[in-house]
């Protein structure tokens, strides 16, 4: 395919899910759920096809190019174009997001329709996916953009679509207010990394006089020569951002409540796309950090501590979409050790890996959600309420499962796929994208080599005991008991996205290194990938301890009873209670900043802002309105005085012009 | 340049002051014998009833109205035809459009109904 | 003349022509199916905009230089244009159930509207007195369409009065001027000043009264009085016209005449037109904040726009600027234009058929009940208030940068300060709207609707792409200076 004939079609990635918007916006109310969701799955899907026709002419043509579509901001010297570049990069970001995004759009159809009746909303459909639409178009505006601004434009419109999706049910979850505290802290957190960004961007602007990526990469030397402060100033203020969008240490709190969204949405927007925009933002921006030893290390050191820090939380905890928000950050510390290391093309491809199989786990748990929730309304139309009160009951309680291996065959076997990809057993495709990051780091880095291997044990350990809790042993509820298959609209997209979680690692397969060759275009500085048989070896022995570890605490005798503790509650002690409070960071957030920030805000608010500023604004209100009053008296209403205002008018006009 | 308007200014003063003399004579010599009759407003015309202030039907003026238009284009027409063959084809052109205006106007009246009395 | 001379003024006469063979038309036409009427007039109105829009580009004088053509005129043309188009959906159903649906109104407004084309493109100060004119008179008609009703009446008469006692201005500023001059001719003036050839103290006056006469039609402070009554009594549609679109004709034909033939008196026109921006800007807003009535409180408000608009032509004598604030005017009319008539289509839907629903209670709850019309009216409301992500703060934001660039840093602080105090009246609305409760009712119509939220969109969609404007705008203007 020719590159310049599919070039001027790039600006569709983000016009496609657009359109979606629109159409569904002024027609959505008189199509019903079909019509909605076929309109947003195809949006989604068209914006998928033009990421495949781009690819495909960069096949012929992987330098890439920019295609310019619009002069956006113009003032004095600067400017600000909406371009959007299309290199192997780029394009790579975009069949991520629209490739994974379509089939979770395909999903959602069969997942909403039964959340929307769950949660008593069938209003709600519409807005779902607008939502997600937005979203995908959001995701799009950030991965082609060709300058920091626009990068920034989409990082903000993802973050927005992130708050209106985890706030989804914002009436919702416990108190009626939980939800919409997840989206609040969500977006706050993140603020606080987009300042960060926005400092590195301020500063580009400032020392490059430009914010376009060729130009800011091209003179990245000179800078680094002359001001090597500045430079790592601009990574560490950028990395700042990273930590927020991609959840690592010390921003990473909001992922696990972003959990209160929609399964689809967390497996979308929390697993597979947004939060790797961190990643990508600092891949795209190797050409700054390869200048800076220092902060090549900050990141690889972040990533890593948040790494295993996450992976020991993530053994703690009871909800099945928790135990998977704290492993996307431990994977997310992967891929950011890995940019951070200058193995772009590793990150790149954990990234993708990580997309496929982590989706695939969301989804996954969406459709035992599903299941779950179907079981706890037959069982509650059956007139049993053995579990309690209705409302108390947890669907996404691990504790409240067991043995759903067989009410729910074809979901556990694909779920079985996702987590053995997870856990890094070859062939899957996590294997594969993990070792090229643990191969880099041994050679490099050994004390970050070891924590990796750490977190990669503890990986495959929290992935055994997650399938032991949820698939094997007994039933635990009449819920679990009732539990049924999810419909073909749920599993199809299952079944595909296994597929590429199972033969996924073909992309960057140790003797042919398509992704390397594909990405070296658009990649500053790629370092060789190497397969290296030892430590290829090590980490498939440490996964397979991992999971023999697991199974051996939590599958060979299964639990009994949803009240029974973990099996690890009492040889681990206290430490288990602090890996079941999450090391009680949020607690530590909550007295450290949260409430003196709180005490702050009320002195202001009190004392200063009504006290003495409403006073202020107030007092000159009144004035202006007493003003006002008394001088409409002059507009009396009589053509006589009007006209003699205009002959007073005239009059000054002359006197002035015969005095001057 | 004002001497040359000196005669004009004669023959204004000579115009007004011959027409006060004038009045002024018949005023001075003529005799008055006044009878009613005499003093009617028509002196020899119809005999005058009724309050002289009579509220006028709106009509009038609407014909009045519709009468100056039309008057005013003959004015326009006189002129034009005495030097029609001089202005030529783009002159008949002119008249023509003119022409077609106004007759949009009397279409608009007749058809609103202003020609009509009731 | 000849055939160029018709070439050149074909828009105007498309327009003139139709608006005759709509009177005619009309007179066929059975009262329930006025609807065809309305859409011949949006036809000729769409026709006329074509025929303008191929002129684009081009220049030319016609009629011994009483007319020129340019990309000024075209630009403004268009926006009348597109105003009549508004005013057509703005007034087809407000007519219907007023119960004022008269064959003479799209006429007039076609008449009204060749007026202010003439008028932007007159080159001679005998055409400007006749375009200001023959705008006008129409207007006076117009304003007293629903003449059972005394407002309306006494709207018409009050602009009548008013308007004819400016006109005199007008026609004795440009008999001094042809007594300083002795010429009519914009180009010959220039020429004649060039030479030294004229009675200075004559000339000045003559300007000045010039400029008062258009500062009436600006309704600019302090001859601004008329209009708060007569766009309260005037139809709504009619008022919401006036608003836009006169005043766009007085801007222009300020622009043209002082641009044109007088830019040797800045040094005198400017500090008065320094004085007459910042006291419109201040008292039309000042004002704003007494009204209750929602016509009346958008008439301040198109007041104190006018203020805005002046700013352009304080820097007018300055030739480094100028083109630059002409520019900013230009796209800061249409910011105006597009922000206003959502704006009154607002208060149409809101207005009842007995003339009730304008005063501001009638809005409370009215976000809540009718989202779309609500968020329609809060992006006017801030575009009127300049605030950013619509396009009235690009408006604001390039005027004011043309206006310190030209050196009158206290006239933009003013300015500044004057949009402050604006949001006082403008946020008041929203407050209503969405903070109160009420049982606000409208009237549900299409057309409306379509211009409400379409602006809406406008107003926010093309706030995204100011400099792209701001370029066809300057590439407007480059043939006036």
């Amino acid at each position: 395919m020719n590159f310049e004939t599919v070039l001027p079609l790039a600006p569709w990635v983000v016009f496609f899910p657009v359109l979606g918007i629109l159409l569904n916006l002024l027609l959505g109310k008189r199509l019903g759920e079909k019509g909605i969701g076929i309109i947003a799955s195809l949006a989604a899907g068209l914006s998928f096809g033009v990421a495949v026709l781009l690819a495909l002419g960069l096949a012929g043509h992987p330098e890439g190019a920019t295609y310019p579509f619009l002069r956006w901001l113009a003032v004095g010297d600067f400017v600000a174009d909406w371009n959007f570049r299309v290199d192997t990069l780029s394009v790579t970001m975009m069949l991520v997001v629209a490739g994974v995004g379509s089939l979770i759009h395909i999903y959602s159809i069969g997942y909403m329709h039964a959340d929307v009746r769950h949660n008593g909303e069938p209003g709600r459909f519409r807005r779902f996916f607008v939502f997600l639409n937005l979203f995908v178009a959001a995701m799009m505006i950030l991965v082609s953009a060709d300058n920091f601004l626009m990068l920034f434009v989409g990082w903000e419109g993802v973050g927005l679509c992130s708050y209106l999706l985890i706030g989804f049910w914002f009436e919702k979850g416990a108190g009626g207010i939980a939800n919409a505290q997840a989206a609040k802290k969500a977006f706050v957190v993140n603020r606080i990394g987009d300042f960060g960004l926005l400092i590195a961007i301020f500063l580009i602007f400032y020392n490059f006089g430009s914010l376009d990526f060729e130009t800011v990469f091209a003179q990245a030397p000179q800078v680094a020569a002359a001001l090597p402060g500045v430079i790592l100033a601009i990574t560490l203020f950028m990395l700042l951002g990273v930590t927020g969008k991609s959840a690592q240490l010390p921003l990473y709190v909001w992922l696990p409540d972003a959990m209160a969204g929609p399964t689809p949405v967390s497996a979308l927007i929390h697993a597979a796309t947004m939060v790797t925009a961190g990643v990508y933002l600092v891949a795209r921006s190797q050409a700054l950090y390869q200048q800076v030893v220092l902060a090549q290390d900050v990141v690889m050191w972040v990533g890593a501590a948040t790494a295993f820090f996450a992976a020991t939380i993530a053994v703690g905890q009871y909800d099945i979409k928790k135990v998977l928000a704290y492993s996307t950050i431990s994977q997310l510390g992967f891929m950011v050790t890995a940019v951070g290391m200058g193995a772009a093309v590793a990150g790149m491809f954990h990234l993708v890996t990580h997309a496929f199989f982590k989706a695939l786990l969301f989804l996954g748990a969406g459709s035992v959600i599903l299941g779950m929730e179907h079981g706890h309304e037959h069982a509650a139309a059956h007139g049993s309420h053995t579990e309690g009160h209705h409302s108390a009951f947890d669907p996404q309680d691990m504790r409240n499962m067991g043995g759903l291996r067989e009410k729910m065959p074809l979901t556990f076997w694909v779920y079985l796929i996702g987590a053995l990809a997870l856990a890094g057993i070859a062939p899957l495709s996590g294997f594969f994208s993990k070792d090229e990051i643990l191969a880099d780091a041994s050679l490099h880095h050994p004390a970050v080599y070891l924590v990796l291997t750490a977190a990669a044990f503890l990986t495959a350990f929290y992935v055994a005991r997650q399938l032991a809790m949820v698939f094997f042993g007994k039933p635990r509820s009449e819920a679990a008991a009732g539990a049924a298959e999810s419909p073909a609209v749920v599993t199809v997209p299952l079944v595909i996205l296994a597929v590429l979680a199972a033969v996924g690692g073909l992309l960057n397969f140790p003797t042919t290194h398509w992704l390397e060759k594909w990405l070296e275009h658009s990649l500053y500085g790629v370092e060789p990938a190497r397969f290296i048989l030892s430590v290829a070896l090590i980490s498939l022995a440490v996964a397979l301890t991992g999971l023999l570890i697991g199974w051996l605490v939590y599958g060979r005798k299964p639990l009994e009873d949803a009240r029974q503790p973990d099996p690890l509650a009492r040889p681990l002690n206290g430490l288990f209670l602090a890996l079941e409070h999450k090391w009680w960071v949020d607690e530590l957030y909550q007295a450290v900043v949260v409430k003196p920030y709180l005490r702050l805000a009320q002195f202001l608010a009190q004392p200063v802002d009504q006290g003495v500023i409403d006073g202020l604004v107030n007092g000159v209100g009144n004035l202006l309105r007493s003003t006002a009053q008394s001088w409409r008296r002059i507009q009396n209403g009589y053509v006589r005085s009007y006209a003699l205002t205009i002959l007073l008018g005239v009059v000054l006009v002359v006197t002035y012009l015969v005095l001057r | 340049m004002f001497e040359d308007y000196l005669p004009l200014l004669v023959i204004l003063a000579l115009a007004v002051l011959i027409g006060f003399i004038v009045v002024l004579l018949g005023v001075l010599f003529g005799p008055r014998r006044p009878t009613p009759r005499k003093m009617a407003p028509y002196e020899s015309g119809m005999v005058p009833y009724g309050p002289g202030r009579r509220r006028m039907s709106v009509r009038y003026y609407l014909i009045a109205v519709l009468f100056i238009l039309f008057d005013i284009e003959v004015v326009f027409v006189v002129s034009w035809a005495v030097v029609l063959r001089k202005l030529g084809t783009l002159g008949l052109l002119g008249m023509l459009v003119f022409l077609v205006v106004l007759e949009v106007a009397h279409l608009y009246a007749w058809k609103k109904g202003a020609l009509e009395w009731d | 003349m000849n055939l160029s001379d018709f070439i050149l003024t074909l828009p105007i006469i498309t327009l003139l022509v139709w608006a005759l063979l709509l009177l005619v038309v009309d007179l066929w036409v059975p009262k329930g199916r006025k609807g065809i009427v309305a859409a011949l007039a949006a036809l000729g109105l769409a026709v006329t905009m074509g025929v303008t829009l191929s002129q684009s580009g081009g220049s030319g004088l016609a009629f011994q230089n009483m007319i020129i053509v340019d990309g000024f005129a075209v630009y403004l043309n268009v926006l009348y244009l597109v105003s009549g188009l508004v005013v057509v959906a703005l007034s087809h159903d407000y007519l219907k159930r007023m119960n004022l649906e008269r064959g003479e109104f799209y006429p007039l407004m076609f008449f009204s509207i060749a007026g202010m084309m003439l008028v932007t493109q007159a080159y001679n100060l005998i055409m400007v007195f006749l375009a200001l004119e023959f705008l006008s008179i129409p207007l006076y008609v117009l304003a007293g369409l629903a003449r059972e009703r005394p407002e309306s009446e006494e709207s018409s008469l009050k602009y009548f009065l008013l308007g004819t006692f400016s006109s005199a201005f007008v026609l004795y500023g440009i008999a001094l001027i042809f007594g300083a001059t002795a010429t009519t001719s914009l180009a010959l003036i220039i020429e004649r000043v060039g030479q030294g050839a004229l009675n200075l103290p004559l000339f000045i006056a003559g300007a000045a009264l010039m400029l008062v006469g258009f500062a009436f039609k600006l309704a600019a402070v302090p001859f601004h009085e008329w209009a708060p009554d007569v766009y309260q009594g005037a139809p709504t549609p009619v008022s919401s016209f006036m608003a836009v679109a006169v005043k766009a004709a007085g801007v222009a034909v300020l622009l043209r005449v002082f641009l044109t033939a007088f830019p040797s008196l800045a040094a005198e026109m400017a500090p008065l037109g320094w004085g007459i921006a910042a006291l419109t800007m201040l008292i039309g807003n000042l004002l704003a904040i007494a009204q209750t009535n929602l016509k009346r409180l958008l008439a301040y408000s198109s007041i104190s726009h006018g203020g805005y608009l002046l700013m352009a032509f304080v820097a007018y004598g300055n030739p480094q600027v100028a083109g630059q604030a002409v520019a900013a005017m230009l796209f800061y009319l249409l910011a105006y234009t597009l922000t206003t008539f959502g704006a009154w289509a607002v208060v149409i839907s809101v207005e009842q058929n007995d003339y009730q629903g304008l005063e501001l209670d009638d809005y409370a709850g009215l976000g809540l009940k009718y989202p779309w019309l609500g968020v329609a009216m809060l992006v006017f409301m801030l575009s009127l208030t300049g605030i950013p992500l619509t396009m009235g703060f690009w408006g604001k934001l390039f005027l004011f940068r043309a206006t310190v660039d030209a050196g009158y840093v206290e006239l933009a602080l003013i300015g500044l300060l004057s949009s402050l105090i604006s949001a006082y009246y403008y946020l008041r609305v929203v407050v209503m709207m969405f903070m109160r409760s009420g049982e606000p009712r409208i009237r549900r119509d299409g057309w409306l609707s379509l211009v409400a939220v379409g602006s809406a969109l406008a107003v926010v969609g093309l706030s995204l792409l100011p400099n792209q404007i701001l370029q066809m705008a300057a590439q407007a203007i480059l043939s006036l200076q």
